[in-house]
């Protein structure tokens, strides 16, 4: 079994695993109890947040856990917009972003809020002077995502924060997801106001991520009730995910370097041979890539249809991000940076993790020759 | 890699005469502590100067240490050199291609020490400097605001070459003034008392009153961390856990409601002195601030004071809360303190205590129990807990699950 869907989600490693059960099975007990059995969760939380923020270069208590991406994204979207609504109602975004970015910031637009979807270029990379042209008076936030889901291409996050300092009143939140653990992004030093992440993106648990929030900036939370995590994020803490998450994050960035060069080598394998194959047009463009996204289409295959048959050889990759690819809709990206519909709508992904091999790659290119090969006859046009 | 070795300059110490070895003793002591996680390190000290061999560490890690640690006036990441001219020419010249010089403005300033060598300062600021001109391109120099200031000190045994000088925590060595006790409660004050006096040379050992169950583990918890953070300035930080329940509940037995905090804070400072008399130290830290708290009033200072002679050192008695505040987050046990846990001070507050309290009547109220009893009974019970810089609390209980 091949699995080449790592963006959608990555398998748990065996030993977050075992952190998950330990703590649920043992250390039970809510971080909010005085009594010890609440105090022992009280320090395994604090030792993940700080073994987290250690990790991310960042303080402590700029780390607030959360339920995972689109709850990380949401909070900070509506939290600025609710607290800081008096400055100013509007928004600058991409029009690349996650369904979690922009479904709230049309939901914002319900409630009188402008929204800038920023474009991009055929590389699907916004450019910093459209940032520029798109702050107003009024902008209160700039979101942006680090790496984009569906076609890989990183933004230019280090560029848009330095032309935000000049902006003190305006805020900046990264989409850190696809990143975290994979590109480290300096977050004081760039700088920047809100990072989402999530854990099930780095080899931990669904249902646990965090969100870093620089020191001093307020929100407002999104979930009224007990006061959990400084205000910011009521409920009761799922302590297991989170230290789960602490050890996932940090197995993720050992040797980091050596760990990303390795993935960039099968990356460039997979492009040079599906660039071979007749009718495969390579999206991901070779400058500003993350080292585990490979976003492609066969022109005249269905996308749904060479999924299938590509994960009747066990290699499993996806049509658009996992998102949106149920809707069977064509790759939002994709139409982005100006690729015509057909394309769009045929395109397929490969997400790596670090524990893909070159051996897996090799087989994968055959597979999918061979998927195409069986194809051919039977969807010509 | 472009230093080798970690170049220390003290700061007091180096006027202390004779006394020097001492200090620049505790100082190497204090230093082992405090970067015994990086192993190949190797730490050489002579009257003037501390030397750290880095053997392939990397001297960032250590440098965010060193900035802790009280006795060091300034340190600098070196390359050791001979004193072959040749050599130093040639080392400098590595040093400014591996910091990419070409383009940036430099100076040279040399400090010579030995003053047998052959070339004076000047002489040397003009060899090197040439030297660099000629073979760095667009190089030029600017001798008042430098991108790079080459530093060299001639010294007996060879030749330091460096270009950054970084700021220590200045003071005197941990220890170099002796030992005392510190009350610590878990507040604000208290840690940066500690810390104060540890600046002026003071070895610490923390007191801490422990009411379970009226205060919970939560508070001791937040002691141990503050024992931590206090760690990382002395390498190593001993807390003594003084159970106080029943003495409290005596007193709140015994005592008119507005006499039970001066009788309380009494026993305190009483069991405090026995334990300073049992761990050989000479004085008493505290961090009350005058007039801060109706326990911190002169009229409560003369009747609480009056239960011991040892000298009591209250380094924030003239300070501003806020000003004390500023000193809490810079050395980072603000966030700590803050953390909002009932503590041994805070639990049994009267309504209204007495600001004026009255040596007779203290007197009269604790003559209705037996106290000598109750003390004894008190240092008995302590324990004893080491916090060392390096470890986290919590690794051997949790280890494997990070």
């Amino acid at each position: 079994m091949i699995y080449f869907d790592n963006s959608a989600t990555t398998k748990p490693k065996k030993e977050v695993v075992d952190t998950f059960t330990k703590v649920a099975t043992e250390y039970y007990g809510n971080p909010s109890s005085i009594h010890s059995i609440g105090l022992q969760a009280e320090k395994l939380l604090m030792q993940s947040r700080k073994q987290i923020a250690t990790l991310l270069g960042v303080k402590d208590h700029e780390i607030i856990f959360t339920s995972g991406g689109t709850e990380g994204n949401n909070m900070v979207l509506k939290g600025v917009a609710s607290q800081f609504q008096g400055r100013g109602k509007h928004i600058i975004t991409s029009a690349i972003e996650h369904p979690s970015v922009s479904n709230a910031c049309e939901q914002l637009k319900r409630d009188g809020f402008e929204i800038t979807y920023l474009p991009v270029d055929k590389n699907g990379r916004i450019h910093v002077e459209d940032v520029k042209k798109a702050i107003r008076p009024d902008t209160i936030l700039v979101s942006v995502m680090h790496i984009n889901n569906e076609v890989g291409t990183i933004q230019p996050i280090e560029e848009i924060g330095k032309l935000l300092a000049n902006y003190p009143r305006i805020l900046f939140h990264v989409d850190h997801v696809q990143g975290a653990g994979k590109i480290p992004l300096a977050f004081h030093d760039i700088p920047i106001d809100f990072a989402t992440l999530s854990s099930h993106k780095f080899h931990g648990l669904k249902g646990t991520g965090a969100i870093y929030i620089r020191d001093g900036v307020k929100l407002d939370p999104l979930l009224a009730g007990g006061n959990q995590e400084r205000n910011i994020r009521s409920g009761t803490e799922n302590v297991a995910g989170i230290v789960a998450m602490a050890k996932a994050l940090r197995i993720s960035m050992e040797k980091l370097d050596e760990k990303v060069a390795n993935m960039q080598k099968i990356i460039a394998y997979l492009r040079n041979e599906l660039a071979l194959i007749d009718d495969v047009e390579i999206h991901t463009p070779i400058e500003y890539t993350a080292p585990h996204i490979l976003n492609f289409s066969v022109l005249g295959y269905k996308a749904e249809v060479l999924v299938h048959a590509i994960a009747n050889h066990e290699v499993y990759v996806s049509t658009t991000s996992a998102c949106s690819s149920k809707r069977n809709e064509p790759c939002k990206t994709l139409l982005a940076m100006g690729v015509d519909e057909e394309h769009a709508s045929s395109s397929i992904r490969i997400s790596l993790s670090f524990d893909n091999t070159m051996q897996e790659a090799k087989e994968a290119v055959e597979a999918i020759k061979t998927s195409i090969e069986k194809l051919k006859l039977a969807m010509r046009r | 890699m472009i230093y080798d070795q970690i170049l220390i300059r003290y700061g007091e110490i180096s006027t202390k005469g004779k006394n020097r070895t001492f200090f620049v003793d505790k100082l190497r002591r204090n230093l082992k502590y405090v970067l015994n996680e990086y192993k190949n390190i190797k730490i050489r000290a002579d009257r003037d100067r501390m030397y750290i061999q880095l053997n392939g560490e990397e001297w960032e890690n250590i440098a965010g240490k060193l900035q802790k640690v009280f006795g060091i006036q300034s340190f600098s990441p070196v390359v050791k050199v001979s004193k072959d001219i040749e050599q130093v020419k040639e080392q400098a010249l590595i040093i400014f291609q591996k910091l990419q010089a070409s383009g940036k403005t430099f100076k040279v300033s040399t400090k010579r020490s030995d003053k047998e060598y052959p070339y004076d300062t000047n002489e040397l600021n003009y060899l090197l400097g040439s030297h660099l001109l000629q073979n760095i391109d667009s190089l030029t120099v600017d001798v008042h605001h430098p991108d790079l200031e080459l530093k060299v000190e001639v010294r007996k045994d060879a030749i330091y070459l460096t270009c950054e000088v970084i700021k220590g925590a200045g003071g005197m060595p941990v220890g170099s003034s002796g030992k005392a006790m510190l009350m610590l409660s878990g507040g604000i004050d208290s840690p940066v008392a500690g810390y104060l006096s540890m600046k002026r040379g003071l070895k610490l050992e923390a007191v801490h009153f422990y009411s379970p169950p009226f205060t919970s583990e939560r508070s001791k918890q937040k002691v141990l961390d503050l024992g931590k953070k206090l760690a990382q300035v002395s390498g190593q930080f001993i807390i003594h856990i003084v159970p106080f329940t029943e003495i409290q509940q005596l007193i709140q037995e015994h005592v008119p409601e507005n006499y039970t905090m001066t009788i309380t804070r009494r026993m305190m400072l009483r069991i405090t002195e026995e334990i300073r008399h049992r761990q050989e130290a000479l004085a008493i830290v505290t961090g009350e601030s005058l007039g801060q708290v109706a326990s911190q009033t002169l009229e409560s200072m003369f009747t609480i004071n009056e239960v011991t002679n040892t000298p009591i050192i209250r380094p924030l008695v003239t300070m501003d809360k806020n000003d004390i505040i500023d000193v809490a987050r810079e050395i980072d046990t603000l966030e700590i303190s803050n953390r909002p846990y009932e503590d041994c001070c805070t639990v049994f507050t009267p309504a209204q205590p007495k600001t004026k309290p009255k040596r007779e009547n203290a007197h009269k109220y604790e003559g209705y129990m037996d106290f000598e009893a109750l003390i004894k009974k008190a240092v008995e019970g302590v324990e004893t807990i080491i916090v060392n810089a390096g470890d986290s609390l919590e690794q051997s209980e949790f280890s494997d699950l990070f």
